[in-house]
């Protein structure tokens, strides 16, 4: 099954939707320093956009730190976004961005915690890949 | 004996949150000059005259939201700041809804006569609806509880403002007011920071307390939303009868009551079917939100996007 891998800030929102999930998940630590964790196997990464609608920051830092890792890429299969839409143009960018730069599809975007659709479809689209 | 004073030291953090919200809303600062909205000028005489004062209205009532948060909303969270770091975000805020505030009147002064305007004003103090639920809220920070204070705080950052912003994005999906339109997104990003940050310091409050106080603080928070509901769907009538919207509207009251919710932690609590709001609105406000939207060719602004994308960040090394 494909596991997931997750960035969550010390807010929690992302964190408490994948728990929803009840699935196989690993968390990229929020703290610097601490050490990032290396992929053996297929996963989907969902992180939140971080910009506050810009480009730059959109992507949290940890989760490029993460992606620098060629092993890290190699076994990335798709991309989840967390955001909120009033962020306009820039809604779940940064996982777009991750999406288009690792040429993965980005499955699904959703706002806060989630709502019981958004966790029903990615079931589903973590059955798919 | 006096007691000891301390001086604010941003690189002592007790709350790293607090610095990284600071930075955003700092970076984030506009002021409503940035925005040519005489441009609107032809525009706005395209519309009917009900059309015109309904916008006036709507913008009132909005002023006074923003009104009421920047003079009282973040001064009450202010007393109550755990860090002065806390603090001094709470002043941000502050500061920025007297930037909002004033920018209804940048749009007044730009679009309307001074007896529209006046008219409007005169309108905001008599409404009943407007003025519960201003007073909902204003009860709320008037007694001295603080978890209360920052659900009520929530509930307006994330949910009030939304029957007064639907209509800047309803006009801008028929290309009318795209200005004014432009302004109010900033007004929305800028909430949405306001909401997510005093939500998150709630949740510390709120883990913090005993079972017995978590459920007293919860009944609350769901019985105000109810209470500023079913105000809000009056308000939402009275107003938007008249032009057809009603229905509409309610669907995005239900989706940022949902978000408002989400924001101090709480489960979402309308189903989806009450909350899909027309596509054409959700795109004005968010042109990104279907996934299937390339941001990386098109035009506007997400094809700025797409150029600034190869320059975004100093940190990838591929
Ligand atoms: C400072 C700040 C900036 C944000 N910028 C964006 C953004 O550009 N686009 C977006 O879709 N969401 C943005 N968000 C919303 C977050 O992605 C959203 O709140 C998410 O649920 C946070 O996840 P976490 O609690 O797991 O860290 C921002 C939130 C904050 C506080
Ligand atoms: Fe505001
Ligand atoms: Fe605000």
């Amino acid at each position: 099954m494909t596991q997931i891998v997750y960035f969550s800030t010390k807010s929690g929102n992302t964190r408490r939707l994948v728990e929803k999930l009840q699935r196989d998940a690993k968390r990229i630590p929020f703290e610097s320093g601490e050490p990032l964790p290396v992929t053996t196997e297929p996963y989907v990464l969902i992180f939140p956009t971080y910009g506050g609608g810009e480009v730059k920051g959109a992507v949290p830092k940890p989760v490029i730190h993460f992606l620098n890792d060629e092993r890290n890429r190699r076994h990335l299969r798709g991309v989840v976004g967390a955001g909120n839409t009033n962020f306009g143009t820039a809604y779940c960018l940064g996982a777009h961005i991750v999406a288009r730069k690792c040429q993965v599809p980005l499955l699904h975007c959703f706002e806060l915690l989630g709502t019981p659709e958004d966790v029903a479809i990615l079931h589903q689209e973590l059955d798919r890949v | 004996m006096l007691s000891r004073v301390n001086a604010i030291n941003w690189n002592r953090l007790e709350d790293e949150k607090d610095l990284e919200v600071w930075n955003r809303l700092t970076s984030n600062f506009w002021l409503p000059e940035k925005i040519p909205l005489s441009n609107d000028v032809p525009s706005w005489q395209t519309l009917t005259a009900a059309e015109k004062q309904l916008t006036i209205r709507v913008f009132t009532g909005l002023t006074l939201l923003d009104t009421i948060q920047g003079s009282v909303g973040a001064p009450t969270l202010m007393k109550s700041a755990r860090t002065p770091h806390e603090e001094a975000v709470y002043t941000n805020i502050a500061f920025m809804e007297s930037v909002h505030a004033r920018s209804y009147s940048s749009i007044f002064s730009t679009l309307c006569s001074t007896r529209e305007v006046d008219d409007a004003f005169r309108w905001s103090e008599e409404n009943p609806l407007l003025q519960k639920k201003a007073n909902l809220i204003l009860e709320r920070y008037d007694a001295d509880d603080v978890m209360k204070q920052q659900i009520a705080s929530v509930f307006l950052e994330s949910f009030l403002f939304y029957s007064g912003f639907y209509l800047p994005m309803h006009w801008s999906s028929h290309a009318k007011l795209t200005n004014t339109a432009d302004l109010i997104r900033l007004i929305i990003r800028d909430e949405a920071v306001h909401g997510y940050y005093i939500g998150y310091k709630f949740q510390q409050r709120y883990q913090e307390a005993s079972a017995e106080r978590q459920e007293e603080i919860k009944a609350f928070a769901f019985d105000l939303m109810f209470e500023l509901y079913e105000n809000e769907v009056r308000y939402t009538q009275s107003l938007y009868d008249e032009v057809g919207l009603t229905e509409d509207v309610k669907k995005f009251l239900h989706y940022n009551a949902n978000k408002a919710l989400m924001n101090l932690g709480f489960e979402p609590l309308f189903p989806k079917s009450t909350t899909d709001v027309d596509a054409t609105i959700m795109a004005a406000l968010s042109p990104g939100a279907d996934e299937n939207h390339d941001f990386f060719s098109g035009s506007g602004s997400s094809y700025v996007i797409g150029k600034a994308v190869a320059t975004e960040d100093e940190d990838w090394a591929f």
